[in-house]
């Protein structure tokens, strides 16, 4: 009888373990919190948040420059880290209100409940993906480029055309995969790695010909890491259309809307191209590849 | 043993309750028909009871998991019937290459984990360097992560820049997997060695046969016949294994699901490489049984 007792009471307590948790941050309740409840629902008491007052920013467990520097996001030095904490300043927070996670890129697109506001990762943004998550307005316009050995004989190829023989490298799930695919189109499968480093040791192999990675970590790889490498040229990885990273929000994160607001205020101001003087100034006079 | 006296009582009982003088031989006492009667009523009561209960939890788990309000987004994000269709081709011609690399790999290590295995048993003192060498390549290999070994070779190797070395990736690739899988399977050869009887050993020497010629021909087949299913057992495992070289870029069926998911944030491929996988994995345990049971049969040599 006691056995019994205990699983009906274990049944029990399974069952309320799983009731719908109350999720606050879930597409269900939109209402902005009412702290400050003046007309502006972006000001800062009215935001959507995960932990009210504090702005929760993800971004992936190792950081690389020129997007943040010392793999350290919270320092406000390299593009990403400078955009977070201006935006930050739009939305109305302080320096010391900005909360970072560590959000590996594969955990970002999992459904249910997030633990961040938005994760910014270098993250492109595609019709398919905006499917799963929103994402904000670009915060930059990014373009792909191919790096091979000075040595090599891809190193002088003038045109996309040109590396359909050679065998290339690439990161999971950034869109230089696609952009070898689509814009290239090589012989042989491009290699993909899970993560730059690994494509940098294979090019330093000779393992493969070129890695494609979007530009300014190129400018980052060349002039840091693999002295011996060059940037060949930079293209689209889709002809037609821009390629832009965005902040990435839990799809139908009320959030979105602020902080699209902040980086067109941004972006109009001149302060975002400020940040990207400062950060990515390198990244100009790469030719072209079609 | 019964004890003869309840035996007697017992039997008096029986025909004391069945005193038909037609029936010839052994007939069921009543109290023998209740007997069966109360089993077979436990029987179907506690078969309803199972049945009823393995329907209820199903039930229950089924309704938790529909009636979740995240389910739905769960349902599309992990077992999408649309993504799995998108991204079989991909994920498919994956396999291929992990199938290549474990059916290239198997017999090497085979191969490999038998000559440790031996090294081992070697006794004169001219082959102990020898013997150090398969004792400190087994500790290391078993001890380092497969992943490591599969980094250190596929990136170390060709950068040592030495005149020789492969640098096709399938080559190092299966380097890696043989120099971590031979560890694990000179162990499990080793102990099918240790595991024949020393007497076997010594009467084999005793007829005359030399140690070369007793490992041979007694101690090897025995030994062997014993550790087929711990050998399958890392067959498996390195099955599944082989999908760790989608670290120095190789595009496996889990890498083309890892490329699929991240385009597409979508996880639904990942269930369809494990798919593959346990399809993989089946079979190879279903020969890990027949065998099994042959061996078995064997032991008992006909006896049941």
């Amino acid at each position: 009888m006691r056995l019994r007792l205990t699983i009906g009471a274990a049944l029990l307590a399974v069952l309320t373990a799983c009731a719908p948790a109350n999720n606050t941050t879930g597409s269900a309740s939109h209402q902005p919190h009412s702290s400050g409840s003046t007309g502006d629902s972006c000001a800062k008491g009215n935001l959507h948040l995960l932990h009210p007052g504090r702005l929760t920013i993800a971004t992936s467990p190792t950081v690389y420059e020129p997007w943040m520097v010392h793999n350290d996001p919270t320092n406000g030095k390299g593009f990403e880290s400078a955009v977070a904490y201006a935006l930050a300043r739009h939305l109305g927070f302080s320096s010391s209100q900005v909360d970072w996670v560590k959000e590996p890129f594969n955990a970002s697109y999992q459904p249910g409940g997030k633990n961040f506001d938005f994760d910014i990762n270098q993250i492109s943004i595609t019709p398919q993906r905006a499917k799963v998550v929103d994402f904000s307005v670009g915060y930059y316009n990014a373009a792909q480029a191919i790096i091979t050995l000075k040595s090599s004989k891809y190193a002088s190829a003038k045109s996309l055309a040109d590396f359909r023989t050679a065998k290339l490298g690439a990161q999971v799930g950034t869109t230089s995969l696609e952009a070898i695919q689509n814009g290239i189109a090589p012989q042989q499968q491009p290699l993909v790695y899970q993560d730059t480093n690994n494509a940098k040791s294979a090019l330093l192999n000779s393992q493969i010909d070129g890695i494609v990675v979007d530009l300014p970590t190129a400018f980052y790889i060349t002039a840091v890491q693999i002295p011996a490498g060059t940037i060949v040229g930079q293209f689209q990885p889709t002809s037609s259309t821009q390629e832009q990273f965005g902040l990435l929000f839990e799809k139908g994160n009320p959030l979105v809307v602020c902080v699209d607001k902040a980086l067109s205020a941004m972006k109009s101001s001149g302060e975002r191209g400020r940040i990207q003087q400062r950060w990515l100034s390198q990244v100009v006079n790469v030719p072209v590849l079609r | 043993m019964v004890e003869p006296g309840r035996q007697r009582s017992g039997a008096a009982l029986t025909w004391r309750h069945n005193p038909d003088p037609q029936q010839a031989g052994w007939v069921k006492s009543d109290r023998q028909l209740d007997r069966e009667r109360d089993q077979h009523r436990r029987a179907v009561r506690s078969l309803t009871l199972a049945a009823t209960s393995t329907v209820a939890l199903a039930a229950l788990v089924a309704w938790v998991l529909a009636s979740s309000p995240g389910w739905q987004r769960v349902q599309q994000s992990f077992f999408s019937w649309e993504q799995a269709e998108a991204a079989l081709p991909s994920v498919a011609s994956g396999l291929v290459l992990n199938v290549q690399l474990f059916l290239t790999a198997e017999p090497l290590i085979l191969l490999l984990g038998l000559a440790v295995a031996l090294t081992r048993t070697l006794r004169s003192p001219v082959t102990f360097p020898l013997r150090v060498l398969a004792v400190v390549y087994t500790d290391v290999f078993r001890g380092v992560p497969t992943l490591l070994v599969v980094f250190l070779v596929g990136f170390g190797l060709p950068a040592l820049n030495l005149q020789g070395t492969p640098t096709s990736l399938f080559q190092l690739a299966l380097i890696a997997l043989v120099l971590s899988y031979g560890a694990y399977v000179a162990e499990v050869f080793r102990a099918g060695i240790d595991s024949v009887h020393p007497s076997q050993l010594a009467s084999a020497r005793s007829l005359g046969l030399s140690q070369g010629q007793a490992l041979r021909h007694v101690v090897l087949p025995q030994a062997i016949r014993r550790v087929v299913p711990p050998l399958l057992n890392d067959f498996i495992s390195l099955q599944k294994d082989t999908a760790l070289v989608a670290a120095i870029g190789m595009v496996d069926a889990l890498n083309a699901a890892n490329i699929y998911a991240s385009t597409n944030f979508n996880y639904t491929p990942y269930f369809v490489a494990a798919g593959f996988f346990v399809a993989l994995t089946v079979p190879l345990a279903r020969i890990n049984d027949v065998l099994a049971a042959r061996a078995q049969r064997r032991m008992l040599g006909g006896a049941r």
